[in-house]
């Protein structure tokens, strides 16, 4: 039989009884469904991950106080601050292949300016903080070394910031209060937008870390180290100098810091997303092996309904392959229509979620190829018991048939 | 003449049942090319059985079975599912067509089912000519459901001539059909076989049979009678008488 035949065969039957095809069908829709909106939404939040990581910046490796073990946090980042500026400095001084680094202060607080009230990140930097991060000075400028030197109170404030403060009005040279100390604004950032953390990365104000330490966390330790590798080659090696470097430093005591690397920070911040991929994957395939039982089911019904039929078949001359062709290709396209229809759904859905959380949703057209043609595999897999069932069929107890 | 159908002591033993049912019991049957032969007997005594092996739906147990020369007992299925497709025509007594399917994709399908490729048009042209054989060349597109009993059955029968058989096989084409539709259906069989196409017949009306030009009888599985019909009936005129009848009932009623 021509091809075009079955096929056409294979539509009118499954026309015939098109509401129970398309509920046969509802779990091929639904798995493809959840497999296209799990690539999307994971290629969303992949990308997103991978443009925060560059916002980031460059080889980029971080020191955080506090140990942690393969067994797990022990302690957690920045629980116990033993770290120094000293160390910082020993690191710029014996560490080769440092392209720069900044000791870096971190807290929150209110900060008041024109009669208005913002609370905000203070963060103390050095002033390679902007080269390292590739953040770009929007207006004004950044503060100088003599600033970091001397501790002055000066600040550069992100979008958001100076937005809240300063609302229509300039705010280089404008002066804002951190814990009532009055800090003369010199620049404003380029907008960065969210990190991988979801925090608002233009919420903040970048002072000298000297002027952090002394006058707004008054205590003697640092919150992190940033640094930058000047080439990716020399990353691990640096990694491994830094940790050895302040061991040597803590005199054979519990290492109490951690060294990161930037790929080591994004896994941990995607480790959410792959627990989601997975859950969704979960679902994916018990709804498919569920979908492809289906099919099964109402193959095997639909090959004794029409007995009769497949025996008239026989009877004029086709060949048990001619049915069993048949039959295949009905749920073939049983199976495939099911998975276009999911993909629609899938596609749909994913739309639904980027609208509702602003994430970005990549639709791959690998993962619906990759959809359909696995649905086509269930088809097959599934649908091949009972269209061997009617392929074997005896012409003269098929024509019998009541 | 050559024998188209050569049966040589053929036995058929059901074994599905509990007791195993021996239908038929040797029977031997030479039928030659351009015959037009009619089997007749009590009902259960092995008609149909026989023309399922003859239509080679099922094979015999024991004997030997020459279709055109083949020896069919040598033929594995799918041989002889070409052998239905190409020498022999089946007609049902239910009829058989395809629900929801058009006259003429029924009478498309042995052609389909085909070794040869044809082109749809071939295929299309072919299932005409074949509906114009039975006089159902205006019915084409109509579904079963919107034919007559009698209609149905020539749909049938265009079906079984469709790739030309060399044997016409049919099991009480007429059962399910008044008399007036059965003289109808025999004037389509005579006029086949007045071309030459041979033709075997179960039925169990005797006037039917007086359509034929051989009747056999079958009894218990055997062949007890084999007589040439000397007073044969022809259709046409029969359908005349029928049809001459009919009006003046009207006309007195
Ligand atoms: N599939 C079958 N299984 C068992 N017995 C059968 C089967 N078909 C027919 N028979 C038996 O074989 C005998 C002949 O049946 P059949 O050939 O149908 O007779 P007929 O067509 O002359 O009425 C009957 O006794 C019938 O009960
Ligand atoms: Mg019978």
């Amino acid at each position: 039989m021509r091809f075009i035949n079955v096929i056409k065969v294979a539509l009118r039957a499954l026309r015939r009884s098109a509401m129970r095809s398309v509920l046969t069908a509802l779990g091929i829709i639904i798995g493809v469904a959840a497999v296209i909106a799990m690539v999307s939404i994971g290629n969303g939040a992949k990308s997103q991950v991978e443009a925060s990581i560059a916002s980031l910046g460059q080889n980029i490796i971080t020191v955080f106080p506090g140990s942690m073990t393969s067994g797990g946090m022990r302690g957690g980042w920045g629980s116990a601050s033993s770290l120094t500026v000293e160390d910082a400095e020993a690191i710029t001084r014996e560490v080769a292949g440092i392209a720069a680094l900044s000791p870096e202060m971190n807290d929150r607080s209110q900060v008041l300016a024109n009669g208005l009230n913002w609370n905000t990140t203070i963060r103390g930097e050095d002033i390679s903080y902007l080269d390292i991060r590739l953040w770009a000075i929007d207006e004004g400028e950044m503060f100088s070394e003599a600033d970091v030197h001397s501790a002055t109170k000066v600040c550069v404030i992100g979008r958001t910031t100076a937005t809240q403060l300063f609302q229509d009005s300039d705010p280089i040279g404008q002066s804002l209060r951190i814990r009532n100390i009055p800090f003369k604004v010199l620049g404003v950032l380029a907008s960065k937008g969210f990190n991988f953390f979801g925090q608002d990365q233009d919420d903040v104000v970048i002072i000298p870390y000297t002027s952090h330490l002394k006058r707004i966390a008054r205590r003697p330790n640092l919150n992190s180290i940033i640094i930058q590798a000047q080439s990716p080659e020399v990353m691990a090696r640096v990694q491994q100098d830094i940790t050895d470097l302040l061991q040597q430093r803590r005199n054979g005591k519990e290492p109490d810091f951690t060294v990161r690397n930037q790929q080591e920070l994004a896994e941990a911040a995607t480790a959410t997303t792959k627990t989601m991929t997975l859950l969704l994957g979960a679902i994916a395939s018990v709804s498919l092996v569920v979908g492809g039982i289906g099919i099964m089911n109402i193959m095997l019904v639909s090959v004794t309904e029409r007995t009769r039929e497949i025996g008239i078949r026989l009877a004029v001359g086709a060949h048990g392959r001619d049915v069993l062709t048949q039959f295949l290709v009905e749920a073939i396209i049983l199976s495939v229509m099911g998975g276009a229809l999911g993909v629609a759904l899938g596609v749909g859905a994913s739309q639904i979620v980027s609208k509702l959380n602003n994430w970005p949703v990549l639709v791959s057209t690998s993962a619906i190829v990759g959809a359909v043609g696995f649905s086509a595999l269930i088809g097959i897999f599934f649908g091949f018991y009972p269209a061997r069932k009617a392929a074997q069929l005896d012409p003269i107890e098929a024509l019998r048939y009541e | 003449m050559s024998a188209v159908v050569q049966l040589d002591a053929i036995h058929k033993t059901y074994e599905s049942s509990e007791v195993p049912v021996h239908a038929v019991r040797g029977v031997t049957l030479s039928i030659a090319a351009g015959e037009f032969v009619a089997i007749m007997g009590a009902s259960g005594s092995g008609k149909s059985t026989l023309m399922n092996l003859l239509g080679c739906l099922d094979r015999p147990t024991q004997g030997r079975y020459l279709l055109d020369g083949t020896d069919v007992a040598q033929l594995d299925r799918n041989q002889l599912a070409d052998l239905r497709n190409q020498k022999l025509g089946f007609v049902f007594q239910g009829f058989n067509l395809l629900s929801r399917t058009t006259a003429r994709e029924n009478v498309e399908l042995p052609m389909l089912y085909g070794r040869r490729r044809f082109t749809t048009k071939e295929i299309h042209d072919r299932a005409l000519q074949s509906l114009d054989l039975v006089g159902l060349r205006q019915r084409a597109d109509h579904f079963p459901s919107q034919l007559s009993g009698g209609q149905q059955q020539r749909v049938a029968i265009a079906r079984a001539l469709i790739n030309e058989p060399q044997v016409l096989l049919a099991d009480e084409p007429t059962g399910n059909l008044d008399s007036k539709t059965s003289v109808e259906i025999m004037g389509v069989f005579q006029k086949l076989n007045a071309q030459g196409i041979t033709i075997v017949m179960v039925t169990h009306e005797l006037d039917i049979a007086h359509y034929c030009k051989r009747n056999l009888i079958m009894r218990d599985g055997r062949l007890v009678s084999d007589t040439a019909v000397t007073d044969r009936l022809n259709a046409a005129a029969e359908m005349q008488r029928l049809l001459a009848a009919e009006a003046e009932a009207k006309l007195t009623a």
